[in-house]
């Protein structure tokens, strides 16, 4: 029991980072989520089933614009594709797992994956598990609270969705920053924007994913191409 | 407006988003390698869904009328500019939207 407390305590200040970020983030989100006149409960559920902060911001947008199934769908997998490939990284990492497995599994966001993937020395499953489950619970907390000071003060301000934008912007430097070839983030602007202009601003998501996934297909058949021709 | 529709719409992004965590540990279980054009996508695939995401937030931005989107432009080059700067994301966040309500509340109305 004695090393249960004590993979508690080591677990929560594993968290604090993402306990501060998840709570503004979360806060935020409430809050955009009560000014398009969604309340507590659709934040908590939204929260507590979908757990995936990028999609929740972008799925305000398509519910509010009572977007259909089909491009829910779609967007849910093209914002969350990583999430294949945390996966594939962390097979091992989670192999023998047992009974905490799926949640393990379903509780896979970018901030736990983050911290899981980059802890020093081994921990248990069980460790692995309240890591999991307190960032859920941080994340939960945070989008009920924004929600709940939302209703209580009615409290929208004209343009507080620029919050999503915000983040977007900031992920898109970050990532901008981060990497020598911006061909990809390049090709992602320029192709939506076309779609955009072409499709108009209610129907472009699924065409810009088309054009995108075509797009970088294409990008890397002419690399390797090139690369061939290099070579030979 | 809150109802079913709206309901089913969460179930979808809940689903899809439990399934693309769950394919991984179902498909690949073996020591089979990852197709090399997935991995690919995987790389690049987040750099490009981020941009778009960008276009997105930003779809009923009107520039042929009032306020011709100046307060965007200003907003975003806040978020970048601070970003740049400091990389704090919540910092870039809440500068960012901060610098926006007022923009649109008390400068542009």
């Amino acid at each position: 029991m004695k090393k249960h407390k004590e993979e508690t305590i080591k677990a929560l200040k594993a968290t604090f980072p993402v306990f501060s970020g998840y709570i503004v983030l979360g806060f935020g989100f409430g809050i955009v989520l009560h000014s398009k006149g969604f309340g507590i409960l659709w934040a908590f559920c939204m929260s507590l089933f979908i757990y995936a902060g990028s999609m929740q911001y972008v799925a305000v947008d398509l519910l509010s614009g009572g977007a259909s199934l089909i491009t829910m769908a779609l967007t849910t997998v093209l914002v969350n594709a990583r999430h294949l490939f945390y996966g594939i990284s962390m097979i091992d990492k989670y192999k023998g797992s047992g009974k905490f497995k799926p949640y393990l599994i379903f509780a896979l966001t970018d901030e736990t994956y983050s911290l899981v993937c980059t802890e020093e020395g081994e921990n248990s499953h069980r460790y692995h598990f309240m890591v999991s489950l307190f960032n859920h619970t941080y994340w939960v907390s945070g989008t009920v609270l924004g929600a709940a000071v939302g209703t209580a003060f009615n409290f929208a301000p004209n343009g507080i969705d620029f919050a999503l934008t915000a983040l977007f912007v900031t992920v898109f430097v970050e990532q901008w920053l981060s990497s020598k070839d911006h061909a990809a983030a390049i090709t992602g602007v320029t192709a939506s924007a076309i779609c955009l202009i072409v499709f108009g601003a209610d129907s472009f998501l699924i065409p810009s994913m088309i054009l995108i996934t075509a797009a970088l297909t294409a990008l890397r058949f002419i690399r390797k191409r090139k690369g061939d021709m290099k070579n030979a | 407006m809150p109802d079913l529709h709206s309901a089913l719409l969460i179930a979808v992004a809940a689903l899809v988003t439990a399934a693309l965590r769950f394919i991984p540990f179902i498909i690949f279980v073996g020591k089979r390698k990852t197709p090399e054009f997935i991995t690919y996508l995987g790389k690049v695939l987040p750099f490009a869904i981020m941009g778009m995401l960008v276009v997105f937030c930003l779809k009923n931005v009107s520039v042929t009328s009032y306020p011709h989107g100046i307060p965007e432009i200003i907003g975003v080059a806040t978020v970048a500019g601070l970003h740049i700067w400091k990389r704090n994301t919540l910092l870039s966040i809440i500068v960012g939207t901060v610098c926006y309500i007022l923009l649109v509340n008390f400068i542009f109305i």
